[in-house]
């Protein structure tokens, strides 16, 4: 569906709604751990935290509303009980309200963009945000898709990995720059549209103290995945997870003939 | 693959200050004083060398033959950054370094150096702040750096027994592994080594909860001035059997020997540690969120440290770090440690909302979220001292007062150097009491010297404070012993040292005054 905005100027209108997702990851200066049974890595009582990416994320959605381009800011988690703190976090960085779409820890492992794409897109459903920023990827898996997917799912245009988000020209759409191997993209999108974060956006805001406190009293609302009608059956299977292969010491020749005869000697050169 | 690229620049820009601030900028350039800094002899030219043997070719032979001639260094170069502390301000005239790698090789080295009466100077890290760990005249280095290796951990005890020479974060972090942690950490952990901080029983900034080595040192191993070997390395947590040695070498800063192994009582790592920094407008406010501290997060607390204005500005100025709070007149670093992050934000939670409530207290502060900001704003504690001496001289001062007087020796320091310092800097160890008051100048000046010295330890005296609460004496405070220890306690140290070391060699010029 497409809603369109009736505005000539964006900024002078009652403002966006912006919908942000935060997703819980161990905690990027954790040295990570894998299981003994190579099932997985370590997370009991490991630090987690707020996926760096999102972090930009809801800052960037903060700072929208302080330029009055967006009006309301939701933050919204999947995961463990636990995502809690990491809404609690948006909150107080400034955020107006949270949702939690709660996920038991049986079917936690095997969580993947496909459903967290499916369980946004239902949200928005409800919801309708005008913007949805999601982190690019998350630091546990590195997939890059959740935002991808979820455009795909609601037929809305993305933009990702955007290093700056702006009013176009004519302020009737977003102007998105990207950063793309070749350097800069710049591109317009038409609202509602999801765009992903890139490192590039914002340096990220501390939490003060005044906002730390009043994020307690902020509404953070609770789904589940029965609720939103969304199947969380598995379509991948990991078969195992394993530490990448030690580094060898490599060694030094001191000449080409030398070079040559070690290639000779691993097969590499006839 | 770009994600992968992307990320070490994400890490980067939330650069973790622990990978020692001392290691990462190892000596400062100096640019501003100049190059090398002056002879030591130079500025005490009062101190006359003791009667000790000039070094022989026959003393390097023998040398060579106990530790190979790899390790005895001889070229002028390399010798002398081993002749120069690390705050630049000492550069003393040794000729040689000798590198052993045993406690074997340092019994027959001392044993030498004993009976051929040549002075020596046992260093580890070289880390230290009152020139301690450097020559004064021709004395031989011996240094502790080759001796690293790590013993063993026990974790279901928590004892981790290391060889003198093993660098304080490499040793934490082998105890993370068996999620233990070493009992102490300072700004210098990423080059002082555990040898130096048992001879100068090393505070920093998690005293306030683990204690000092005094405590956690369960035994140790060192090389006495004779060369024969003390072995006390016990792993027994309570050893009542006889007078306990270990403490008179612990805090001795060499001078009644050179330790060689260690064994330390590590607590467990904790699986939650949070931190909140504040914004305070008074030194009140800083003690009334003290108490608060020691009352709501009391058995968590783990550091509590001060910061003001002028050393924030001197982070922010030398160094280009951000600060994320508006301006203040103090700041203060409230760290807790728990094994329950739950239990540990709440108390958090209830400190934090008292504190806001409390009349002048802070409304300006954050709580880190993660660990980057973690690390980003202990490294506003943590690197003041380096960001100093880019102003170029740095005098530094270490005492311990009541906490009401912490501020006012500040504030009076300042109003009596006004106008012949770039700066005044009080920051410390709150929670111990201890105050870190530094002074700088682009160069070294004798009248700015003459305008502290005796009068800030005259200061602390007559408040009955103690003139080097953490930093030890070394050389540029033995004179000042008597402002903090009564005269009879110093003669019977003078004694102990007699007892030990009878031609004086291990470490002369050094703790004890001149007598």
């Amino acid at each position: 569906y497409i809603h369109i905005i009736n505005k000539a100027d964006m900024a002078a209108s009652k403002g966006l709604k912006i919908l942000v997702g935060c997703k819980r990851v161990i905690d990027y200066a954790v040295k990570v751990r894998v299981k003994p049974d190579r099932s997985g890595v370590v997370t009991e009582g490991v630090k987690h935290s707020m996926n760096p990416f999102d972090e930009i994320a809801v800052e960037e959605a903060v700072r929208m509303k302080e330029k009055k381009l967006a009006g309301e800011a939701v933050a919204i988690s999947v995961g463990p009980p636990q995502s809690q703190e990491t809404l609690r976090t948006a909150l107080a960085m400034g955020i107006d309200r949270a949702i939690h779409v709660e996920i038991p820890l049986a079917q936690l492992e095997k969580l993947q963009p496909i459903h967290v794409s499916k369980l946004l897109a239902k949200v928005c459903e409800s919801e309708k945000p005008d913007l949805v920023i999601l982190g690019k990827q998350a630091i546990d898996d590195d997939c890059n898709q959740t935002g991808q997917m979820l455009a795909a799912l609601l037929d809305w245009p993305q933009a990702t990995f955007a290093s700056k988000i702006e009013p176009s020209q004519d302020s009737k759409q977003l102007r998105v720059t990207r950063e793309v191997d070749g350097g800069l993209e710049t591109i317009d999108v038409s609202v509602p549209a999801v765009v992903t974060s890139d490192l590039r956006l914002n340096e990220p805001r501390y939490a003060t103290l005044p906002n730390i406190m009043k994020a307690k009293k902020k509404p953070l609302a609770k789904m589940s995945p029965d609720q939103l009608g969304v199947d969380l059956q598995p379509r991948q299977e990991v078969i195992s997870v394993e530490d990448p292969p030690v580094r060898k010491a490599g060694a030094k020749v001191e000449s080409v003939e030398d070079l040559v005869g070690k290639l000779r000697e691993k097969g590499l050169v006839k | 693959s770009r994600a992968a690229s992307l990320l070490p620049q994400l890490l980067l820009r939330r650069r973790p200050a622990s990978a020692g601030a001392f290691a990462l900028l190892a000596r400062p350039a100096s640019s501003a004083s100049g190059g090398l800094p002056p002879l030591t002899t130079e500025i005490h030219p009062g101190i006359k060398r003791g009667a000790f043997s000039q070094l022989t070719d026959a003393d390097v032979s023998a040398f060579e033959a106990i530790v190979g001639g790899d390790h005895v260094i001889k070229d002028a170069d390399e010798v002398l950054s081993y002749n120069i502390d690390w705050l630049r301000i000492c550069r003393g005239q040794g000729q040689l370094v000798l590198r052993p790698k045993t406690t074997e090789e340092v019994s027959a080295i001392v044993r030498h150096c004993n009976k051929r009466r040549l002075a020596v100077v046992p260093q580890g890290g070289n880390t230290g702040l009152v020139g301690g760990s450097v020559p004064l005249f021709d004395e031989i280095v011996i240094s502790t750096s080759r001796m690293n290796s790590l013993l063993s951990i026990d974790p279901v005890s928590g004892v981790l027994v290391a060889e003198a020479g093993c660098v304080l974060e490499q040793l934490d972090r082998e105890a993370a592994s068996q999620g233990l942690m070493m009992p102490l950490d300072l700004g210098a952990k990423g080059s002082c080594q555990i040898g130096g901080n048992l001879a100068t029983n090393a505070g920093g900034l998690r005293l306030l909860r683990y204690g000092s080595l005094r405590g956690t040192t369960l035994g140790l191993e060192a090389v006495l001035p004779t060369g024969q070997v003390l072995d006390c390395l016990t792993t027994l947590r309570k050893d009542n059997t006889g007078y306990d040695i270990k403490q008179l070498l612990i805090g001795s800063e060499g001078t009644l020997g050179i330790i060689t192994k260690a064994a330390i009582l590590c607590p467990a790592r904790p699986k939650s540690v949070q931190l909140a920094f504040l914004g305070l407008d008074s030194f009140q406010a800083v003690l009334d969120t003290y108490r608060l501290a020691r009352r709501s997060l009391g058995e968590i607390l783990s550091a509590f440290e001060f910061i003001d204005s002028e050393s924030m500005r001197a982070v922010k100025q030398n160094l280009g770090l951000s600060c994320p709070l508006g301006e203040h007149s103090f700041y203060v670093l409230a760290e807790t440690s728990g094994s329950n992050e739950t239990h540990d934000r709440e108390k958090l939670d209830g400190f934090i909302e008292s504190v806001m409530s409390m009349d002048g207290c802070a409304t300006d502060g954050t709580v880190a979220q993660d660990a980057g900001q973690f690390a980003h704003l202990w490294s506003l504690r943590e690197r003041i001292v380096e960001s100093l001496l880019v102003d170029g001289y740095e005098y530094k001062y270490d005492v311990s007062l009541p906490l009401a007087d912490i501020y006012r020796l500040v504030e009076h320091m300042r109003t009596r150097l006004d106008g012949r310092v770039i700066r005044t800097a009080g920051y410390g160890h709150l929670g111990d009491g201890n105050l870190h008051l530094n002074f700088t100048t682009p160069k070294f000046d004798a009248k700015v010297l003459e305008l502290i010295e005796p009068h800030v330890f005259d200061w602390v005296r007559d408040r009955r404070g103690s003139v080097s609460a953490e930093h030890g004496l070394g050389l540029k405070k033995s004179q000042y012993i008597r402002h903090s220890k009564a005269d009879f306690a110093v003669r019977v140290m003078a004694e102990v040292k007699r007892l030990l070391d009878p031609n004086g060699i291990m470490n002369p010029y050094k703790v004890l005054p001149d007598e």
